[in-house]
């Protein structure tokens, strides 16, 4: 299988805080990875240093055969991965469809000059981009509300919202942090579906996640973090006997306070 | 033009088009009316039409991009002594009016993204203070660099700036239509303004519903997550704050030439306040805000000048206010009073950050399979 | 847009009396050491007072993190009561001590002023606290300049020659070096106001209060503290010593202004940034090393700049030293960091 993503030895410290130490994983093309372990582990943080949000202090990102830039968010969102938040976070005053729009961003090339002429090509790529965000509020099932004000859609449409944005930016990699974070029984049981719709579509889908069973349910394989170490990484199954795992769920271990 | 528009109390809901028709001719007759009160009433127009410009710049940056910048009206003034040093005795240099006007444009936009490097990563309330002492500094120079070598004239100004002249039609002549009727110069000025004021008006538009616009608004609204989809914010910013100052130093340009001198205290701090309450009056964000803001708070303190004074006078014997107290007393008021009590400003019109007839000719499509 | 009389700044010339006549006396024959105290000692007063306006920035803004850019006019409406008030004891009983007039009237001028923080906070700022972020700030510049029009509705345009109650005559501790009673009473009196200010905020219960709601306003609350009264003290304390404060600038300079606060205002958030904005420490050192910086480029910029730039440029130094410090070192040289990262 190919991989797609490669850590190596990643480190991120805060203060007096090792947030991460020496983290290294592996993500295969095509499949969906899952960064489980308790709150804290540094889960979030390894995401913040993979999308060039923090820089870290030591290791690197190889993604697709070559080394990722690191601490240049756009240089990351370009070459391909893209992500969510735990808390969402929309443009408020753009519309679902103008949210959509923006995380188009990137693959667009419009400047100033032919925004004023409004010339042949910036109107073409405008339509274009109009269209691709409507199709993809489709895929994510949220089209009606495509010229709702984002603040005010419901939460779960939020959720998706924040998919489609990510998706709009053509990424190679997916990273969905938390997704159904406060979502209900149905509504994560849709959001696997479209997170499963995504992977067939070539779409590989790094998932941080607090349901142990949407995690199972979903992933090829697992990684599991505590204490910023990796103490695990295989298939769902085989993390599940995992007693590293389980002592540190259980908030035993020598870590325990 | 839609949102001014649709803002109109009454027939913007019923009747756009009307609506619309009825703004041009407001504009188009605004002078001819102010002419009834006096010939200074059409300098106020033609002054609250530079206002409108710089208003709408200001907007670009503040209400688009979420930057607040305090010191705006340095770049103001850098057109406008772009174009006294270039249009006046000064220097005994006299370059023509359309040489000027990209000149005093691009100073602007340079001034705008040296004042824009330093600041990039600053939040929002430590950018206004860096930009109004930026504001200051270009000010205080202003006012000293007269020595040792005379560059500003410090604290007098520059005087007998040359007029606007386009392609030989001097606009500070009256236009002498037939034997007896003419057009005055301050016509021709509004009339010029309020062309360029348009033009102003449909470049701001087109660049809010553009990529660029939904890339302001994104990093307005979430600058880590505009980051997270691959905008360059840093790239994003000095845009804005360079095309913010081009309109500054436009404006500057055609307030240099309509004044006839330009002197430092043109360029106080307050006038920057001025204009910042301008767009927060009228609402951020949106072009029709600035313009009202712009048309409104322009007018207001003259008209208060007219009214409050004699007002005063017989009620009192004496003038307790002068016009210059009132017009501060009003722009903080205004400035307090929208904060507290209605944020979104006077026209509350959401912007738009995208056409609107790509999406509804993709639901027609959708309709029709 | 047409020709208006400059509002709110003061023309840096007819405010810069201290600096400039000591220096050039200093510099007319007296040695390069001499010349050094004199600068040292006029930053350390003009820093002491700068100190005490940091304090009320860095207090609202470790409580609110909000920049309260009021705060420079509430020093000036602190002076020009002040100034009201002598000039009415004056009036009534010419005997009275110059001490227990200038107390007086210092009283009042702080009585006045933390009625004014109060006031502000109460109907402005409180209402805006979960606002979106730039609209305390754009109503904080608003509260500025109504006091400032305010004022001048009061005081009128004109500068007052501010009365000086304590000697202006220059004592000479060393041989050329010049220092004025009212420089001695300024340091020492803003010494001991900061001393008290820390013992109020590390020793009291209510300080305890202060800087646990700094901490988290949401758990301080949770923990039985009232944060609305704890804020509204905040601003009342910040208030009073800006009182203070503008006396002390007024009686150094001999002269008071509607729009005597924006400058100093601007300076003192300036050293409060310098020594890392929250912190009470870092305002007050940020305070000394602003007046002092400011005081030797004064003296010296002229020579730097071969004559080109003169000390009509002294207003400059607050700015470039603010650029300066929040790019390269936005955490102040004591402080939190303040620039936007994730």
């Amino acid at each position: 299988m190919i991989t797609l993503l490669e850590a190596r030895n990643i480190g991120k410290r805060f203060g007096g805080l090792q947030a991460l130490s020496d983290v290294s994983l592996t993500i295969r093309k095509g499949e969906v990875y899952g960064l489980i372990g308790p709150n804290g582990a540094g889960k979030t943080t390894f995401f913040n240093v993979l999308t060039g949000a923090y820089t870290p202090d030591g290791g690197e990102f190889v993604f697709n055969g070559s080394e990722l830039p690191t601490g240049k968010p756009h240089k990351v969102v370009g070459r391909g991965i893209a992500r969510t938040f735990q808390n969402i976070r929309l443009f408020r005053e753009l519309t679902a469809l103008e949210n959509v729009m923006a995380g188009h961003h990137i693959r667009t090339k419009a400047g100033v000059w032919g925004v004023l002429t409004q010339n042949r090509f910036t109107r073409e790529e405008e339509r274009l981009t109009t269209e691709r965000a409507y199709e993809l509020l489709k895929y994510v099932g949220i089209e009606r509300f495509a010229d709702v004000v984002s603040r005010n859609l419901s939460y779960g449409d939020q959720r998706r919202l924040e998919i489609a944005r990510a998706l709009a930016t053509e990424p190679q990699l997916l990273a969905l942090d938390e997704p159904a974070a406060g979502m209900n029984a149905t509504e994560t049981a849709q959001l696997k579906v479209l997170i499963e719709q995504i992977r067939r579509d070539g779409i590989t889908v790094m998932l941080i996640e607090h349901d142990v069973k949407l995690v199972m349910g979903l992933c090829d394989r697992v990684a599991v973090l505590d204490f910023g170490k990796k103490i695990a990484e295989d298939v769902p199954a085989v993390v599940q006997k995992n007693e590293a795992v389980i002592a540190a769920y259980l908030g035993g271990g020598k870590h325990a306070h | 033009m839609n949102e001014l528009a649709a803002a109109i109390p009454w027939l913007g809901k019923r009747n756009p088009t009307a609506a619309r028709w009825l703004i041009l001719i407001i504009a188009l007759v605004a002078p001819v009316i102010a002419w009834q009160f006096g010939r200074s009433w059409v300098r106020i127009l033609d002054f609250a039409l530079l206002y409108m410009m710089l208003a709408m710049g200001l907007n670009l940056v503040v209400g688009f991009a979420g930057l607040l910048d305090l010191g705006y009206i340095a770049f103001y003034a850098v057109g406008a002594y772009t174009f006294a040093f270039l249009a006046s005795p000064h220097f005994d240099v006299h370059l023509p009016f359309w040489t000027i006007l990209p000149l005093g444009a691009g100073f602007a936009a340079m001034a705008g993204i040296m004042l824009g490097f330093p600041v990039l990563r600053l939040r929002g309330d430590y950018l206004a203070i860096v930009t109004l002492g930026f504001g200051e500094i270009v000010r205080i120079f202003m006012l000293n660099l007269n020595y040792p070598v005379n560059i500003t004239n410090g604290p007098q100004g520059i005087n007998m700036i040359d007029p606007i002249n386009l392609f030989g039609w001097d606009l500070s002549r009256n236009l002498q239509i037939g034997e007896n009727f003419s057009i005055n110069s301050l016509f021709l000025y509004y009339y010029f303004f309020l062309l360029a004021v348009a033009g102003s008006i449909v470049f701001v538009h087109r660049l809010q519903i553009s990529r660029v616009g939904r890339a302001w608004a994104a990093m307005r609204d979430d600058e880590l997550a505009a980051k997270a989809i691959g905008i360059n914010t840093r790239n994003m910013k000095l845009l804005a704050f360079s095309l913010g100052a081009t309109f500054g130093g436009l404006s500057g340009c055609l307030f240099g030439a309509f004044q006839g001198f330009v002197s430092p205290e043109s360029f106080s701090l307050m006038e920057s306040i001025a204009v910042l309450t301008m767009v927060v009056f009228g609402g951020m964000g949106n072009i029709a805000g600035a313009l009202v803001g712009a048309f409104v708070l322009a007018l207001l303190p003259e008209i208060l000048r007219d009214v409050a004074v004699p007002l005063q006078q017989t009620l009192f014997g004496h003038v307790l206010l002068d016009p210059e107290v009132l017009r501060m007393l009003l722009l903080s008021l205004a400035m307090i009073l929208m904060m507290l009590l209605r944020p979104a400003g006077l026209i509350p019109a959401r912007a738009r950050y995208s056409h609107d007839h790509h999406l509804s000719n993709k639901l027609k499509q959708e309709a029709a399979k | 847009m047409t020709p208006r009389t400059v509002v709110g700044v003061m023309p840096a010339r007819l405010m810069d009396p201290t600096a400039a006549p000591d220096w050039r006396l200093v510099r007319l024959g007296k040695g390069i050491m001499e010349t050094l105290i004199q600068q040292l000692i006029n930053g350390l007063v003009i820093g002491s007072v700068y100190a005490l306006i940091a304090l009320g920035y860095t207090m609202v803004y470790g409580i609110l993190g909000l920049i309260n850019f009021a705060h420079g006019d509430v020093l000036m409406v602190g002076a020009l009561v002040a100034l009201q008030t002598m000039t009415f004891l004056m009036g009534m009983a010419p005997g009275m001590s110059p001490l227990v007039m200038l107390s007086i009237a210092l009283l009042v001028a702080i009585v006045v002023c933390m009625l004014l923080g109060f006031t502000m906070e109460r109907l402005a700022y409180r209402r805006l606290r979960n606002a979106p972020r730039l609209a305390p700030l754009i109503t904080a510049i608003g509260v500025s300049f109504l006091l400032q029009t305010i004022a001048m509705i009061i005081w009128g345009r004109n500068y007052h020659t501010y009365p000086q109650l304590i000697s202006t005559t220059p004592l000479q501790p060393i041989e050329g070096v010049f220092i004025t009673p009212v420089q001695i009473t300024i340091i020492f009196g803003s010494a001991a106001l900061m001393i008290g200010l820390l013992l109020l905020v590390n020793r009291t219960k209510i300080g305890r209060a202060m800087r646990a709601t700094a901490e988290n306003h949401r758990v301080a609350s949770l923990m039985g503290v009232d944060t609305n009264a704890v804020i509204a003290f905040t601003f009342v304390i910040g208030a009073g010593l800006a009182a203070v404060a503008g006396v002390m600038f007024a009686s150094n300079y001999g002269i008071a202004h509607y729009g005597m606060g924006f400058m100093p205002g601007l300076k003192a958030f300036t050293a409060a940034v310098l020594g890392g904005i929250g912190n009470l420490g870092g305002a007050m050192l940020g305070g000394i090393v602003l007046g002092v910086v400011e005081s030797f480029g004064a003296g010296y910029i002229e020579n730097l700049t071969f004559g080109f730039l003169n000390s009509s440029y002294q207003d400059i130094f607050a700015f470039l030293i603010l650029g300066l410090v929040l790019i390269f070192r936005p955490t102040g040289l004591l402080g939190e960091r303040v620039s936007d990262r994730a």
